[in-house]
């Protein structure tokens, strides 16, 4: 981190644009913007396409860390750009690109398809065999209970574990490190049934043993979900869990 | 040709309310269909940003009575008490099936579910979930959506204009930001769940897309805007980025002081402040625990005798919760301390928070009836985007997120007993609308004959909703930002894009919804001018008194070519005839009888 010079009024940022209509593949392109002590990469992103070029295109709306939208490489480094401060990039310039292992629609918004499509095969919902009826209010869970799975309920897709993991680099099948952590999420809440449903996709060459434990996912996590921790979890349970599917062959694993 | 499609259903947004829609038309009619449009992934929603927390009665010592006078009382008495009734009813059955669906709500010790203390409510009743309690709702929302193969998801799919033929809402038409394909997209039924528009101010708590298309394409339809001159100022908003620090800081016992170091809460009617060791502290319905604009226009008055903290980005007072201690902090809002950390660069447990009122809430909206439903036949609205009314002249903390269920499930209810009952009508014609309308927006994106960049055009209908309709309005101030509306209405007619292309064209959207904002903010400012009284969020310095002779009344605003038409309609009053609004004295008396 380089100190703040205060005379600092200007920043160069140079930004991977692609326009599907028109270029063949991503350039970079250099723009000046003011520098503000107190601006994140969005608001001078925010500056560029208000005043600078309306054709650059980026996701982006809490503004605050929690919508999951904003996510982009920033000197190579997987980023929301609403909690990035210039002033740690100084005296610059800042490299914007779109987010690392995700094929790009357009300048910096990437295709989520594929991540959409396995978010949803790990049946990220409560399953039980029976409903408690409402009128008999709401099930009991006490704090250490919801503390077993809290962590993982923390995060808000916004894919940058994906876009710093070098095993999804190369697999495109992995389920990845957020879809794991949503997995343990379900797992472990005690209102769930469900883990013997989620077992196979988990348990297969796709899930949870394709992972070689970089925890690349779990140091760029912004929300501290530690999806390398959800997975190492995983699989010993999934030891144990075989272990113990050989000494009582017929109760729940 | 635009392409088209069909559902059952067709919902327009994948918020909290929209969720909560499709969830109740899958639950209701399995067979029915639903194609959930969205212009954003449902996980990006607004929602996401509630901190604070739901409310529902659950626990002894608390009452739906008390509930609603909370509710009634604290909307000034403009709330529709047959639809506060209806709400509080159902939003306890509506949090517990949430619960059942996942939602990580904090808990007791014994494992029930845990409540907090919320402003302008006279009992603990605020569902949470640490200070992510918006956050956890969609998600588990979003989730729990996905198990029904019968929603068909249209995510990133920005939709531009209600399809209306033989008098009934039958579909939308859209445009798929991938591609910049525009289609129709049908239904026998219509839901708009598009959230609320703080996005026409320049200082607010709203995320980016909270821009009120919703609004814009009903009242575009002819559907009235109801109330909408009520804009809650949250009290609490980090200065330069007006990011929301939750009231439930205050709710904890986080205090107000002003630069001297005062309470100044207490000059302004609002009760006495006890000693922080006091076990009382705090005490509900006073002090920091009054409604939002009583606390937010104090601070107008403190900026006026010079009591606050100057700074370039504006004047500010201070949020203290260190005597919380790091423990408490940590444990029930720690979302406060990483915002306030990120943010403004300091850490709450040793030092302060600059606050100051900014825009969070819009009481108006699509006017709808008990069930939901529109004046247009097949339009239902639920979520931020409608106005029931629950929430009157201000809305109480923790009230909205609960009203997104309770009525995003009653409008889904709603639209899948319409759909059932009506079938499509005319193909033919609604083909052709989608057809006009893509073209319209073909001629949006190719526009380059104009001059006017639409971020300026942006910023200065901002600015002068600013000046002219903030926390204290006047005839004059309406009247100089009613006269900027039509200018920016004209200078948008030549605006120009710099980005003609299709894919992924967020300039393009940037213009579709400045088109609707211009059109809502005209709304906005002439129902304010014709309402010559001080109600809650809606304060005049020209007529500073409340009028009930005049304005129990909602105001309705109907789209002309001209200025809007502006009626007036009278409030539901069952049980709860308007009384003075109190805060602080009389409820400390109230609250000693109770023994609370
Ligand atoms: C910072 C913050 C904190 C808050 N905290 C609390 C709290 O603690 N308790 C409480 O009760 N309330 C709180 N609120 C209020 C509450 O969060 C909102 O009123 C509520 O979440 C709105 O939900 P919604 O479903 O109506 O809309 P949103 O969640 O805003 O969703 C709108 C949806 O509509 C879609 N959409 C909009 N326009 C279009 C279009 N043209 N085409 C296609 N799709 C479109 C969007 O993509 C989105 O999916 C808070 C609000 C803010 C700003
Ligand atoms: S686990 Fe962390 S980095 Fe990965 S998507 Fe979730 S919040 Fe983002
Ligand atoms: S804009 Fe929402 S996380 Fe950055």
């Amino acid at each position: 981190m380089t100190q703040a010079p205060s005379d600092a009024t200007t920043i160069r940022l140079e930004i991977a644009r692609y326009r599907p209509e028109q270029d063949e593949r991503p350039v970079l392109e250099r723009y000046d913007v003011p520098y503000r002590h107190e601006w994140v990469v969005l608001d001078a992103l925010n500056y560029l396409k208000d005043h600078i070029d309306g054709t650059l295109s980026y996701r982006w709306s809490c503004r605050m860390g929690i919508c999951g939208s904003c996510g982009m490489m920033v000197n190579g480094v997987p980023k929301l750009t609403c909690s990035a401060f210039l002033r740690d990039y100084l005296p610059g310039p800042i490299r914007v690109e779109p987010m690392a292992n995700f094929p790009v629609e357009r300048d910096l918004v990437t295709v989520l398809d594929d991540f959409m499509e396995k978010f949803q095969a790990v049946k990220p919902w409560i399953i039980r065999d029976g409903e408690q009826p409402l009128e008999e209010g709401e099930y009991r869970q006490t704090p250490a209970q919801l503390a077993d799975f809290k962590q993982f309920s923390m995060c808000i897709n916004c894919m940058l574990c994906y876009a710093a993991c070098p095993v999804y680099q190369h697999e495109d099948e992995f389920l990845g490190p957020a879809v794991l952590a949503l997995a343990q999420r379900y797992n472990h809440d005690s209102r769930d049934q469900g883990k013997g449903e989620r077992q196979e996709l988990i348990w297969s060459d796709e899930g949870i043993w394709d992972c070689t434990f970089v925890g690349e996912c779990s140091a760029v996590c912004p929300k501290h979900v530690d999806p390398a921790g959800a997975i190492q979890q995983a699989k010993v349970e999934s030891t144990v869990g075989w272990y113990r599917s050989f000494l009582a062959p017929f109760g729940r694993g | 040709m635009a392409e088209i499609t069909q559902h059952d259903i067709v919902i327009i947004g994948g918020g909290g309310a929209g969720l909560r829609a499709a969830i109740a038309v899958a639950e209701t009619y399995p067979d029915l269909d639903v194609g959930m449009v969205s212009k954003v992934y449902p996980m990006r929603s607004h929602t996401v940003s509630a901190e604070g927390g739901a409310a529902g009665v659950i626990k002894p010592g608390d009452s739906l009575e008390d509930h609603i006078r909370d509710t009634i009382s604290g909307s000034d008495w403009l709330a529709d008490q047959d639809a506060v009734e209806a709400f509080v009813r159902e939003a306890p059955r509506e949090l517990t099936q949430l619960e059942h669906w996942g939602c990580p709500w904090s808990r007791e010790p014994d494992g029930s579910v845990a409540v907090r203390p919320f402003g302008g409510m006279g009992i603990q009743r605020t569902w949470f979930a640490a200070d992510k309690t918006g956050f956890h709702m969609l998600h588990t929302l979003f989730q729990t959506s996905l198990k029904y193969a019968r929603i068909t998801r249209y995510d990133e799919w920005f939709a531009s204009r209600l399809l209306v033929e033989d008098g009934r809402c039958q579909g939308v038409v859209a445009l798929e930001l991938r591609t910049g394909e525009v289609r129709g997209i049908l239904g026998k039924a219509v839901i708009l769940c598009t959230g609320g528009f703080g996005r026409i101010f320049p200082f607010t708590t709203n995320a980016a897309i909270k821009t009120g298309d919703g609004l814009g394409l009903a009242y575009r339809a002819g559907v009235p805007l109801k109330d909408m001159e009520f804009v809650q100022y949250h009290p609490t908003g980090l200065p330069g980025t007006g990011i929301l620090i939750t009231e439930a800081a205050r709710g904890e016992g986080g205090i107000l002081v002003n630069k001297h170091g005062d309470r100044y809460l207490r000059h302004y009617d609002l009760g006495e402040p006890l000693d922080l060791g006091d076990p009382r502290h705090p005490l509900f319905r006073t002090m920091e625990l009054g409604p939002r604009d009583r606390l937010s226009q104090a601070f107008v008055h403190e900026q006026e005798l010079g009591n606050v903290f100057e700074a370039p980005d504006g004047a500010y007072v201070h949020l203290d919760i260190r005597h919380l201690g790091e423990k408490t902090i940590d444990q029930k809002i720690p979302f406060v301390r990483e915002l306030a950390k990120n943010y403004v660069g300091i850490d709450p447990v040793h030092q302060p928070i600059p606050v100051r009122p900014v825009v969070h809430y819009m009481m108006g909206g699509i006017d709808t009836d008990l069930e939901a439903a529109t004046s247009l036949p097949g339009l239902f609205a639920a979520g931020e985007c409608a106005c029931v009314s629950i929430n009157g002249a201000n809305r109480l903390g923790s009230n909205s997120l609960p009203e997104l269920l309770v009525f995003g499930a009653r409008a889904g209810r709603g639209a899948a007993e319409w759909a059932r009952e009506h079938p499509e009508s005319s193909r033919a014609a609604l083909e052709q609308q989608a057809d006009v309308e893509e073209a319209r927006i073909r001629d949006f994106r190719g526009g380059d004959g104009g001059t006017e960049r639409i971020a300026s055009i942006r910023a200065d209908l901002q600015a002068a909703m600013e000046s002219g309709c903030g926390i204290y309005r006047t005839e004059a101030t309406l009247r100089a930002a009613a006269e900027s509306i039509a200018e920016l209405r004209e200078r948008f007619r030549s605006m120009r894009l710099d980005d003609h292309s299709l894919a992924f064209n967020t300039e393009l959207t940037g213009a579709l919804e400045l088109d609707l904002m211009i059109e809502i903010a005209e709304a906005l400012v002439h129902s304010a001018l014709q309402r010559e009284e001080s109600r809650g969020s809606h304060q005049r310095l020209d007529f500073p008194t409340r009028d009930d002779e005049r304005f129990l009344k909602h105001s309705l605003a109907y789209r002309t070519e001209g200025v809007p038409r502006i009626e007036h309609r009278d409030v539901v009053i069952t049980r709860w005839p308007p009384a003075e609004r109190v805060y602080g004295r009389a409820h400390e008396a109230g609250a000693a009888e109770r023994g609370t």
